[in-house]
């Protein structure tokens, strides 16, 4: 139930009572914004059992019946919006400067990262959630086992995940454990990532955190495993955020199964090739099923795979596209989407510019900062100087004076510091969304290629066909038929009914990632939305609380020293 | 461009770090004004002055006057009141480029005000014949004046000076005296010893005040262009998101305004008088160089002298008729030496009086500085939290209204 291997129609009972029973024991996802409606039961009756309807767990590919509309999916409006306003009483500001910004990652700590500041957007989908906490730990070296090629063995290191799942609501079974502690090393996340890939194609999948190869030889050891192990963190709540994906086995899997990561791992491109290499000559030589292209893998995209005779085609397929002057039997018409991909791609390129800028902003503030305070050291220095060497009245008022400013400039530049680490935390949100992108690009691919897929099985039927034409041409000029014409229609007849077959079920797959994009295009413009003007409010009162206070250290100094500008007066 | 007013005892122009002048000598520094072509271009500055005085020639007289007229102004008053602490003169401008620039030439117009008028203030130096020819003389005879004075080897004085110090070093090393002769006043070793440590402590603070100058605009300009990428983002979000963002652009455009001003603030009002205060330091280090030279001439002359005197004893008890020879000798001598003492000690009372002077002028300096940098920063701070508390009513109204607007 796992990968592409599941035979094409697989319906998994245990899956759907699974499912039966989180929907019972979770809030009723319809509106998984809406943290508050989530723990009125009323709520409960609602679309949670008709896994039919618009359930969102139905986005799985094991489900083949795609909800064409998914009201579910974009209907959170109206209930959110009156328990969503409450978040957004104006906190004072004094709230809002004092209280340190709940860190999502406690420098290694075994706490994990809970629910974040309570009136941000992302604690109610936190709240949604099936995970309660998640943290990464405990940093560990381990040998490479006897299998490996380097005698020795190289080292790498593994992390300890520990996790606690929401429990069950009251009055309601326990279903099982609630807390989970798993080691995984960096290609577990590899592998999770590559499976999520796979299994949940049209969708915007957080991206993983990068490999880093350059960095981990440049870095401290200690700085890296720091680096990662906090970005690992991050990267496991953002999929459990998710609200399909946070949902999804191979996560749960992740995050539970002791030992070994029950998942296959990505093969390596040479294996796959010399694999694809070996069918390639039966599929030339049209070689019964060896040619023909099964169902199930059109769900997969060709370049990942072994079948090279499939690569091949498609890729003659797009270059066709690009430079055949003749159109594609079927082609993106999609005017919302094409406007959608327009406005992702402005996006982008604003969130770029926007990201550098922050960054640049939050240098100069910093600067600025660490200016005021050498000022004030230097003042405190002149300041000792005086009094220690001092021998008129004046030099002591002076000296006095001098204190006054350095002490100020030295609180000033404290306050900046804050400032500065809190306006990174609201910044941060642009660097995420830009991350973001390419989780969207990734989807938007995956539905060129599930388009490329149909397109060049299209062709392939449009070539077959043409090939029984002629055949049956050539044949019918001879007296009596020719059999092994004939008996080669035949077997082109075979070959298209299984292609046809094929080009269904690709068609069916176009089909539902098309809907994953919508649907996923719609719920990153609200999360977008909610996210952003979150990022623009903390930002401002952050801004202003920090202002009034350096406005206030200055204002005192600027007072005890007025008398020497009315003295020139 | 600032006019000058007719009848307040104060124009309007003056620096206001200048004290006060009483009976009545004021002056202002204005109108720079750019004369000249290509490398020979200089700056011209207006000189105003209004005063009661009888040695003046009037109530009022403007003259043209150039860097390099305050320059001889400055010399001049170095050479003859040796024991005051001459005010410092701006720094000429390495950089060809700068030397021109708005800021350079303003910043220059307000120091050379200041200078100008710590003079007419200064009991003893207002009273100069030089100061007078600086202010009143027509533009010829200024440029003949100070002609005399330039060239490569400087005025003939210090050439003399310089002639004389070698010699003393030469005679120093002779007479198998490796060391010069200095004094051993402990409380003047305690000020020698403050104002060299000051120096150290003054430089330092004036670089991180200049540092600080930079990073105002450097944030500036990241607020800018903050801002100008918030606008652009914004016109991709929706309807009232993206008026958000579009007033949190206009207001970081806003505040980068604002700080390029609290940089040129901080620039003029709180790193100038640092600077300032540096030169006045360094100014006083030239005038413990004065009082060591003068010392060591009423050294050297009072035991010349002495040997003199030992040797018109000798004379006289051999009946020689050398003796009125050498008498004539030795009453020069004796007048030299005591000039040389009158010297050195008008030095040292004179230094005495300086010094609480300094001080007392550098109180008040600084303290006019800090409340500047103080009430600028306070109000820069509260300009910020202003500009930015006006974006909530819009970040409000957006949360209000429908999400998916």
């Amino acid at each position: 139930m796992m990968g592409p291997e599941t035979p094409f129609g697989f319906e998994s009972p245990p899956v759907r009572e699974e499912m039966e029973s989180l929907a019972l024991s979770d809030a009723p996802s319809s509106d998984y914004r809406s943290a508050m409606s989530s723990s009125l039961p009323t709520a409960v009756s609602a679309a949670s059992v008709d896994a039919g309807g618009g359930d969102p767990l139905l986005y799985p590919p094991h489900h083949l019946q795609f909800s064409p509309s998914s009201p579910a999916y974009g209907d959170g409006g109206d209930a959110s919006s009156s328990s969503a306003s409450s978040f957004l009483e104006p906190p004072s500001y004094a709230d809002v400067v004092f209280s340190p910004f709940e860190s999502q990652n406690n420098g290694g700590s075994d706490q994990g990262s809970f629910v974040h500041r309570d009136c941000s957007p992302r604690s109610a989908r936190t709240a949604a959630s099936d995970y309660l906490k998640i943290a990464v730990s405990d940093p560990q070296k381990e040998q490479e086992t006897a299998n490996s090629l380097v005698p020795g063995g190289a080292t790498y290191v593994t992390y300890l995940i520990t996790t606690r799942v929401r429990s069950a609501a009251a009055g309601e079974v326990e279903t099982g454990p609630i807390e989970f502690s798993v080691r995984r090393r960096f290609r577990d996340v590899v592998t999770l990532a590559d499976r999520l890939a796979e299994a949940y194609r049209g969708f915007f999948i957080p991206p993983r955190p990068d490999k880093n190869v350059v960095e981990s030889q440049v870095m401290q050891k200690h700085e890296f495993v720091e680096q990662r192990r906090s970005a690992l963190e991050k990267y496991l709540w953002r999929l459990a955020e998710h609200p399909v994906i946070g949902k999804s086995d191979e996560l749960r899997v992740f995050l539970q199964a002791k030992g070994k990561l029950p998942l296959p791992t990505t093969t390596d491109v040479a294996s796959r090739m010399l694999d694809g290499a070996v069918r390639l000559p039966k599929q030339l030589f049209g070689e019964g099923p060896a040619a023909q292209v099964a169902p199930q893998d059109v769900v997969q995209p060709a370049k990942g795979g072994r079948d090279l005779l499939r690569i091949f085609k498609e890729l003659k397929q797009a270059v066709t596209n690009d430079w055949g002057g003749v159109k594609p039997l079927l082609v993106e018409e999609d005017k919302e989407f094409l406007e959608s991909k327009e406005k992702m791609q402005d996006l982008e390129q604003q969130l770029s510019t926007a990201s550098q800028q922050a960054e640049a902003l939050v240098k100069g503030q910093q600067d600025i900062g660490e200016t005021m305070g050498e000022l004030g050291l230097a003042f405190i220095k002149l300041t000792k100087f005086e009094t220690e060497e001092g021998v008129y009245n004046t030099q002591k008022v002076r000296a006095a004076d001098t204190k006054n400013v350095a002490t100020a400039a030295v609180k000033a530049s404290r306050l900046y510091r804050e400032l500065n680490a809190q306006t990174v935390k609201h910044l941060d949100t642009l660097h995420e969304y830009l991350g973001l992108m390419l989780a969207v690009h990734s989807a938007f691919s995956d539905r060129a290629s599930a388009l490329l897929t149909v397109q060049t099985l299209m062709s392939d039927l449009t070539t077959l066909n043409t090939r029984i034409e002629k055949l049956e041409a050539a044949s019918s000029k001879i007296f009596g038929g020719d059999s092994s014409r004939l008996r080669k229609v035949e077997e082109l007849r075979e070959t298209i009914r299984a292609t046809e077959n094929a080009k269904i079920c690709a068609i069916k797959e176009y089909e539902r990632i098309k809907e994953n994009n919508r649907n996923e295009l719609d719920r990153l413009d609200r999360e977008r939305h909610d996210d952003f003007l979150s990022m623009l409010k903390g930002f401002v009162i952050n801004q202003v609380g920090y202002s009034e206070k350096i406005a206030n250290v200055w204002a005192t100094v600027a007072e005890e020293t007025s008398r020497y500008a009315r003295d020139r007066n | 461009m600032i006019s000058p007013e007719t009848s307040p005892p104060r124009s309007s122009s003056q620096s206001p770090r200048s004290p006060p002048a009483a009976p009545f000598l004021y002056i202002s520094v204005t109108d720079p004004v750019k004369l000249g072509n290509g490398v020979q271009a200089y700056i011209s500055y207006r000189v105003i002055t209004r005063t009661n005085l009888p040695e003046f020639q009037g109530p009022e007289k403007i003259v043209i006057r150039r860097y390099s007229d305050f320059v001889w102004l400055h010399d001049r008053l170095a050479e003859k009141y040796k024991g005051i602490f001459i005010p410092p003169l701006p720094e000429k401008s390495a950089v060809e480029k700068f030397r021109f620039s708005t800021e350079f030439i303003e910043m220059r117009r307000q120091a050379l005000d200041i200078f100008i008028n710590r003079i007419a203030s200064h009991p003893e130096l207002k009273q100069s014949e030089d100061l007078r020819t600086f202010l009143q003389e027509d533009e010829e005879t200024m440029e003949r004046a100070r002609s005399q004075e330039t060239g490569i080897f400087k005025k003939p004085a210090d050439l003399i000076q310089i002639f004389k110090d070698v010699q003393t070093k030469v005679s120093d090393v002779v007479l198998g005296k490796e060391k010069p002769v200095e004094e051993t006043d402990p409380e003047y070793e305690k000020l020698k010893h403050y104002i060299f440590g000051l120096e150290d402590h003054l430089a330092e603070t004036q670089k991180q005040a200049f540092r600080l100058v930079k990073r105002h605009r450097e944030l500036g300009q990241s607020l800018s262009d903050f801002g100008k990428a918030m606008k652009l983002l914004g016109a991709c979000e929706g309807n009232s998101l993206g008026k958000v963002f579009s007033e949190l652009g206009a207001k970081s455009e806003l505040l980068s305004i604002k700080l390029q001003k609290e940089a040129h603030n901080l620039l003029m009002n709180f790193e100038e008088p640092l600077k300032d205060y540096v030169r006045a330091v360094q100014s006083i280090k030239v005038t413990f160089a004065d009082r060591a030279n003068a010392f060591r001439q009423h050294c050297e002359l009072a035991e010349t002298t002495k040997l003199k005197e030992i040797n018109l004893d000798k004379l006289n008890l051999m009946r020689s008729d050398k003796v009125r020879e050498a008498e004539m000798e030795y009453r020069e001598l004796k007048a030299e030496s005591e000039q040389a003492t009158r010297r050195f000690e008008t030095i040292v009372r004179l230094m005495n009086e300086e010094i609480v002077r300094f001080q007392e002028q550098k109180t008040a300096d600084m303290g006019l500085a800090f409340h500047q940098f103080a009430k600028g920063q306070a109000k820069l701070a509260n300009d910020i939290a202003d500009a930015w508390r006006s974006v909530l009513p819009k970040i409000e109204a957006c949360s209000v209204s429908s999400h998916h607007g």
